[in-house]
């Protein structure tokens, strides 16, 4: 670890540059807000409090530099070492070729490749198809979990269990599903149509793959959506409500007028986390189709392994990375710009 | 004070209560309550099907799979047979026991690692008023949200260099990015809600910080704690990306990456055997669920804002 500590206070400075500017606004929205800063009222003599604020404050930084350094290591460090392997020639497969500055090379061959286009054309599709699917069925079942009603406590457990399970698991779960003969959904649609009682869904056709990816990738990430939406149902004051049914307002206006806008923080938090999750898909398509049929359903995140892992060229993988990065955080960015409080 | 484990907020409970004895029974109203019921039997059948159909799945024989389903392999199947589980433990090129032991240490080092580092860090943050906390903070939630694909192709060159791929103890460390930032922010979050005269009474004593740590306030947080300890199991266990990345023989394996790899011929699926390791792996996160539903939602949404 020691080798590490140059690079790691580098990490500090470059990570956090372009990051403060949405880090504080989205901070601020969610953190309490703090409390007054407990006085020595204690009728402990003026002295020792201080002593003890200095020294609590010491005890303070050891205590969080655990944290600080182990996340740096394993989110800062990685990304200046992209950044580096992004400007040099840096591949495996090449045996121990030196590790040449190469300038943008990797990025032009990155954007000069239609496979990585596509696979970036591809991956907005689906998280802006995504997104707006999941959050509106996702405030539909918090709005349904918030309501008082025998079973409440079964139907959030029910919930919640696609949500805990790994994705390898709903990913298995929607493969069998599909599956032309161990399968359900052929199954029921053949009792409609018996042409669709065999269809091929994973790697052959296209859609009909992605159809897939995006139901097992949806069934299990809305329940969190639902979540923390309902969080930010339950924290809403009821009276508010009374306040509008007074003024005559109906259930829509009631939602629209009230519920929405109240709701804004948790919208904002769970837009984040779903679009991050969305915009980096990777396991569901690893498993489910493995990129095919063709690389057809190859996300940027799965190029990315690929090039990684695969190809082990590091240099070309290190510029998808930091466009990778450079994307979560634009995503994470224009929320917190739109969402902002707007008082 | 515990408001961070309560989970729903208990307020309107008693208005709400007398509203609904008040509210009259129109035919409109049977008819909206029938819908209502009627989209959550929809809603817990979507959610839960899925697990009865790859529970089926895996009771049944290759034959009987590849006959498809109808006639006697219906959606309750006249013949089941364990099998697949059998197999999955034994006839394999690998026993699934040494992934699943696999994942169970990484998981549990990590919750461990997970809760003390995020413990002191949550409790300088809430208590020690440090200079640059709410940088520190915007900063492990920032964390949170970094690429996971784009930090393998860096570790992996780390790991290779150090000679640690294809070993499970990275593992515990790398992780950490999925754990560590929810249990900090959880754990801080409740750490300022314990009242601050609880420590006093121990320091003015004479204890130590770190001690009244240990002693008073840890107790005191337990429910806290033991959320963020079945997050942090429940986040690490469920990791693929790093696994699939970083580990290539077989017996060091963990279970979520073992499963892609049985049934799996060159030319067919055996989803018998494939939903079988599902079903096993399932199990433990399903009990957890089931037992700590209330802690796993109040922890999730505890992190985000109260």
């Amino acid at each position: 670890m020691t080798a590490n500590t140059g690079p790691l206070r580098e990490g500090t400075g470059a990570d956090g540059r372009p990051a403060r500017a949405g880090r504080r606004s989205l901070v601020k929205r969610l953190t309490p807000p703090r409390k007054p800063p407990r006085s020595s009222k204690q009728g402990r003599p003026a002295a020792v409090g201080h002593a003890r604020e200095t020294g609590d404050r010491r005890l303070g930084y050891m205590l969080v530099a655990p944290v600080v350094i182990l996340l740096l290591a394993i989110t800062a460090y990685p990304l200046i070492y992209n950044v580096w392997n992004a400007f040099h020639f840096d591949n495996l497969s090449y045996g121990n070729l030196p590790h040449n500055f190469v300038g943008w090379k990797n990025f032009t061959t990155m954007f000069d490749s239609p496979q990585w286009v596509s696979a970036l054309e591809r991956t907005l599709v689906f998280t802006v198809v995504t997104i707006v699917f999941d959050m509106a069925v996702g405030m539909a079942l918090a709005l349904m979990m918030h309501r008082r009603f025998r079973g409440r406590g079964f139907l959030r457990a029910s919930i919640l269990v696609p949500w805990a399970m790994p994705t390898v698991v709903s990913a298995v779960l929607w493969k069998t599903m599909f599956d032309p003969s161990a399968g359900f959904v052929d199954y029921i649609l053949g009792a409609f149509h018996p042409a669709w009682s065999s269809l091929a869904w994973l790697n052959i056709s296209v859609w009909r793959s992605w159809v897939a990816i995006f139901i097992a990738d949806s069934w299990k990430n809305i329940p969190f959506v639902a979540i923390l939406l309902l969080a930010g149902l339950q924290v809403i004051p009821n009276d508010v409500y009374e306040a509008a049914r007074m003024d005559g307002a109906s259930a829509w206006q009631s939602f629209t007028r009230v519920t929405l806008p109240m709701l804004k923080p948790a919208i904002s938090v769970a837009l984040i986390f779903r679009t991050l999750q969305a915009l980096l898909v990777f396991d569901v398509i690893y498993i489910m189709t493995d990129g095919g049929p063709g690389n057809s359903t190859e996300s940027l995140s799965f190029q990315n392994y690929n090039t990684f892992i695969i190809n082990t060229d590091f240099g070309l993988g290190g510029a998808m990375a930091i466009i990778l990065v450079l994307l979560a955080l634009a995503v994470s960015f224009v929320y917190v710009r739109v969402f902002r409080p707007s008082t | 004070m515990t408001s961070a484990v309560a989970d729903d907020v208990p307020v309107p409970a008693v208005a709400h209560r007398a509203a609904s004895r008040r509210r009259r029974f129109t035919t409109g109203k049977i008819v909206k309550e029938t819908l209502f019921y009627l989209a959550v039997v929809i809603v817990v059948l979507i959610a839960l099907f899925p697990f009865f159909w790859v529970l089926r799945t895996s009771l049944l024989s290759n034959s009987q799979i590849s006959a498809g389903v109808g006639g006697a392999n219906g959606i309750i199947p006249s013949h089941l047979s364990g099998a697949a589980y059998k197999d999955v433990f034994t006839n394999t090129s690998f026993s699934f026991l040494d992934p699943l032991l696999n994942s169970l240490i990484v998981s549990l080092a990590t919750t461990v690692v997970t809760i003390i580092v995020a413990s002191m860090a949550g409790y300088a943050l809430a208590r020690l008023r440090i200079r640059g906390a709410g940088a520190i903070l915007g900063f492990i939630l920032l964390a949170g949200f970094f690429p996971v694909l784009a930090m393998i192709g860096p570790l992996f060159l780390v790991l290779r260099y150090l000679g640690w791929l294809n070993s499970i103890w990275p593992l515990i460390i790398v992780y950490l990015v999925y754990t560590l930032p929810i249990a900090t922010w959880l754990l801080k979050n409740f750490f300022e809600q314990i009242p601050a005269e609880l420590e006093d009474a121990s320091l003015v004593d004479g204890a130590t910080r770190l001690q009244t740590l240990r002693k008073v306030v840890i107790p005191v947080a337990l429910p806290a704690v033991f959320t963020a300890a079945i997050l942090s199991f429940i986040l690490a266990w469920n990791d693929f990306t790093f696994a699939v990345s970083f580990l290539t023989s077989t017996s060091h394996f963990t279970a979520p990456l073992a499963i892609t790899t049985f049934g799996q011929s060159q030319y067919q699926t055996f989803y018998n055997l494939i939903d079988a390791a599902v079903v096993i792996i399932s199990i433990p996160i399903a009990l957890l669920v089931l037992f700590a539903q209330r802690r796993i939602v109040s922890g999730l949404t505890a992190g985000s804002f109260r």
